[in-house]
C-alpha cells in the first residue's frame, strides 16, 4: 500500500549567524546549505497495517509523512501509495488518504464542525447515503453528537481533535497519515482517540502510519515501528523486538506490606525506585527466575509485576547509541 | 463538471456563513473602503469655481460614486489569505483534498458579495439620486457592465493569486503585492480618473492591465465609450483574464514543485 525506495529529501537553507551585521550582510550576500530532513529511507506498509514512525525532533518524520501524501517533491528516490505517485497529486490518489496534524486544523473556525463535514462532502463528492451513514458511525464512535452545532471556536482542544478526526474521516481514506494527533491531549482523550483509529483501521482495513511522542500512543497502536534519526533509518520492526534488543533487561515491580531495607532489593538486581511500601528493580533476562523466586521467598510482598523498560528509556537507549556508532 | 459545479455551489454557501459570522468586522472592513469619497471631496472642491478636465463637481461625484461602487463589487483578499496560510503551514491541509485551492478562495471572496451589496445599495441610491444626469443613457453600456465587473474582479483576483503563490516560493510576498497595488491605485483610475493624467500616461494606461480593473467599468457606467469602442475594451479585458488565467496555472505548478511546506 506504501512504499519507499531510497527516498531523499533535502532542503537548501539560509543559515546567518545572529545580530544586525550578520543581518545587513545576509541583504547582500546569502549563505545556503542543503539540509538533509530524510536520507536515503526504504519502507513497505502492507494494507491494513500500523506502523509507529519515531525519531527525536528534526529527525525527519513529518518531512517523510508530508512526501508520502504529496505536499513535497522528494530529491531523489521513488514514492508510492495506493498504487500513485503522490506528488502528482491525483484526485484518486487524495480520494484515498488523509493527513491529520495534531498542530494543524482543518476545521472552519467559526463556523460549526457539521458545516465543515459538509463542505468535505461536496469537496469528496460522497454520495448522501455513504455520508449519512459514515458521519452516524463517526458520531457513535466519537461522542460527536453535541459537538456538531457548537461553533468550532467554542469547542475544547479534545473535542475540536474529534472532530477533525471525523472530518479527516468522512471519505473513508485507505490511507491514514497521523502525526500526532494525540498531542496536547488528556489521558482519557488520548486513548479515545487511540481506541478510535484502531476501530476504524479494523473496520476499513487502512493503513496506518503513526508518529507520535506519546509512546503509550505506539504502545497501544503499533505492533511494527519504523524509527529515523537524523534522516536515516535506524530500525525497522516489531516493538517487542526493539524493545528486546535495546533493553534487553525486565522491571521486577514490588508491592510491599511494610518497608524494607536497600540492601535487600539489592540482592535483586539494580534498585530503580525505593518508595516506603513499593519498589522497582532492575533485572537482567538472565538473572529474572532466580530474582522472582527471592523476592517471593524473602521480601513481605503484596504483588509483584514484571515489565519491560518504559518506551521512552528504550527511544532514549536506541538513539544515544545511533549516535555513538 | 456537475460534480465540480455542486462542490462550488457548497463553497459558497459556506463561503456565505463565514461571511455572516464575521458581519460586523465584515461591514466595518467594508465602510474603510472610503478613499473615493476622500478623492471626491477634494476634486469636488477643486471644481468649484470651474470643471477641471472637462470634469464638473456633479462629474465628478458620479466618477468616484461609481469607482466606490465598482471596488465595493469587486474586492478580492485572496493574497493575504495565501501568505497567512503558506507562513502558518495551513495550506497544506488544503492542498491535501481533491479540488483547486483557488477554486475556494475564489468563492469565499465571491461569496461575499450578498454582504457587500448592504453597503454598495445606498451608493447606488445617492449617485442615482447625485449624479443621474451624468450617467450613461445606452442600455448597452449597462448591459456591458455585467462583464465588465465580472472581467475587473477576474482581474484583481487573478492578480492576487500570482502573487500570493510567488510565497510558496519565498514565504511572503505581500510585500511585492503593496507595490503592485501603488501602481494600481493610480493608473487604475482609483484615485484620479485617467482623464486627468497626461496623454503619455492616458495612451500608456490603455494597453496595461490596471484600468480595466477599475476605470473600464466606471467608464461603461458613465458612458464614455461608443458601442464599438466598449467593445473592444472589453475584449481586451477579457484578454488579459485569459492570460492571468495561464499564468496563474503556471506560477501555481512551479510554486507547487518549491513548497517546503514548513511548520508542523
Amino acid at each position: 500500500m506504501i512504499e519507499a525506495d531510497r527516498l531523499r529529501k533535502w532542503y537548501r537553507v539560509h543559515r546567518r549567524p545572529p545580530g544586525l551585521r550578520a543581518a545587513i550582510h545576509s541583504l547582500f550576500r546569502r549563505t545556503y546549505e542543503d539540509v538533509k530532513a530524510v536520507d536515503d529511507i526504504s519502507f513497505s506498509i502492507a494494507a491494513g497495517e500500523r506502523v509507529g514512525f519515531l525519531g527525536p525532533n528534526g529527525a525527519g518524520k513529518t518531512t517523510t509523512l508530508k512526501v508520502l501524501s504529496g505536499l513535497l517533491h522528494p530529491t531523489e528516490g521513488r514514492v508510492s501509495v495506493a498504487g500513485f505517485t503522490p506528488h502528482q497529486r491525483e484526485r484518486g490518489f487524495l480520494q484515498q488518504i488523509t493527513l491529520v496534524m495534531g498542530q494543524k486544523q482543518q476545521l472552519l473556525w467559526d463556523l460549526p464542525p457539521s458545516e465543515t463535514f459538509l463542505l468535505n462532502r461536496a469537496i469528496y463528492d460522497i454520495p448522501r447515503k455513504q455520508y449519512d451513514a459514515t458521519l452516524a458511525e463517526l458520531t457513535e464512535l466519537l461522542d460527536l453528537g453535541p459537538l456538531l452545532g457548537k461553533p468550532t471556536r467554542q469547542l475544547s482542544l479534545g473535542e475540536r481533535m474529534k472532530c477533525e478526526l471525523a472530518v479527516a474521516l468522512l471519505h473513508r481514506p485507505r490511507v491514514l497519515f497521523l502525526d500526532e494527533p494525540t498531542i496536547g491531549l488528556d489521558v482519557s482523550m488520548q486513548a479515545t482517540v487511540r481506541g478510535f483509529v484502531r476501530a476504524y483501521n479494523e473496520r476499513f482495513g487502512a493503513s496506518v502510519l503513526l508518529t507520535s511522542h506519546y509512546m503509550e500512543d505506539v504502545a497501544a497502536l503499533c505492533p511494527r515501528v519504523m524509527v529515523i534519526d537524523k534522516g536515516r533509518m535506524i530500525y525497522d520492526g516489531g516493538l517487542s523486538e526493539l524493545v528486546r534488543r535495546v533493553r534487553p533487561d525486565k522491571r521486577v515491580r514490588l508491592r510491599l506490606s511494610r518497608q524494607v531495607e536497600r540492601r535487600d532489593l539489592e540482592q535483586l538486581g539494580t534498585v530503580i525506585e525505593h518508595l516506603d511500601a513499593e519498589a522497582t528493580v532492575q533485572v537482567s533476562q538472565e538473572a529474572l527466575q532466580a530474582a522472582v523466586a527471592r523476592a517471593l521467598s524473602s521480601l513481605p510482598l503484596t504483588d509483584l509485576t514484571v515489565e519491560d523498560p518504559p518506551l521512552e528509556e528504550v527511544m532514549r537507549d536506541l538513539f544515544a547509541q545511533g549516535r555513538a556508532a | 463538471m456537475r460534480r465540480l459545479l455542486r462542490t462550488y455551489a457548497q463553497f459558497l454557501r459556506t463561503g456565505f456563513a463565514s461571511a455572516v459570522a464575521y458581519r460586523a468586522e465584515f461591514l466595518i472592513w467594508m465602510f474603510s473602503t472610503n478613499m473615493p469619497l476622500v478623492m471626491l471631496a477634494i476634486w469636488a472642491a477643486a471644481a468649484r469655481s470651474g470643471p477641471v478636465a472637462g470634469y464638473s463637481q456633479q462629474g465628478f461625484a458620479a466618477y468616484y460614486l461609481a469607482a466606490l461602487l465598482v471596488r465595493l463589487m469587486t474586492g478580492a483578499w485572496v493574497v493575504w489569505e495565501m501568505t497567512m496560510e503558506i507562513r502558518q503551514g495551513t495550506l497544506a491541509l488544503r492542498l491535501l483534498r481533491p479540488v483547486h485551492p483557488m477554486l475556494q478562495w475564489s468563492a469565499d471572496n465571491l461569496s461575499a458579495i450578498p454582504m457587500r451589496g448592504i453597503v454598495a445599495l445606498p451608493v447606488v441610491g445617492i449617485l442615482l439620486w447625485v449624479a443621474r444626469a451624468e450617467l450613461a443613457h445606452d442600455w448597452f453600456s449597462w448591459l456591458l457592465l455585467c462583464p465588465a465587473l465580472l472581467g475587473a474582479w477576474l482581474l484583481y483576483f487573478l492578480v492576487q493569486a500570482i502573487i500570493g503563490t510567488l510565497g510558496l516560493r519565498f514565504e511572503s510576498a505581500s510585500s511585492i503585492f503593496e507595490a503592485w497595488l501603488g501602481f494600481s491605485n493610480v493608473l487604475s483610475g482609483y484615485l484620479v480618473p485617467i482623464d486627468l493624467f497626461p496623454r503619455a500616461v492616458r495612451e500608456l494606461s490603455l494597453v496595461l492591465p490596471f484600468r480595466f480593473q477599475l476605470s473600464y467599468p466606471v467608464e461603461l457606467m458613465l458612458g464614455r465609450w461608443s458601442r464599438g469602442e466598449a467593445l473592444s475594451l472589453l475584449a481586451a479585458q477579457w484578454a488579459y483574464v485569459a492570460v492571468f488565467l495561464v499564468a496563474t496555472r503556471a506560477v501555481w505548478r512551479n510554486g507547487l514543485r518549491h513548497y517546503a511546506a514548513y511548520g508542523g
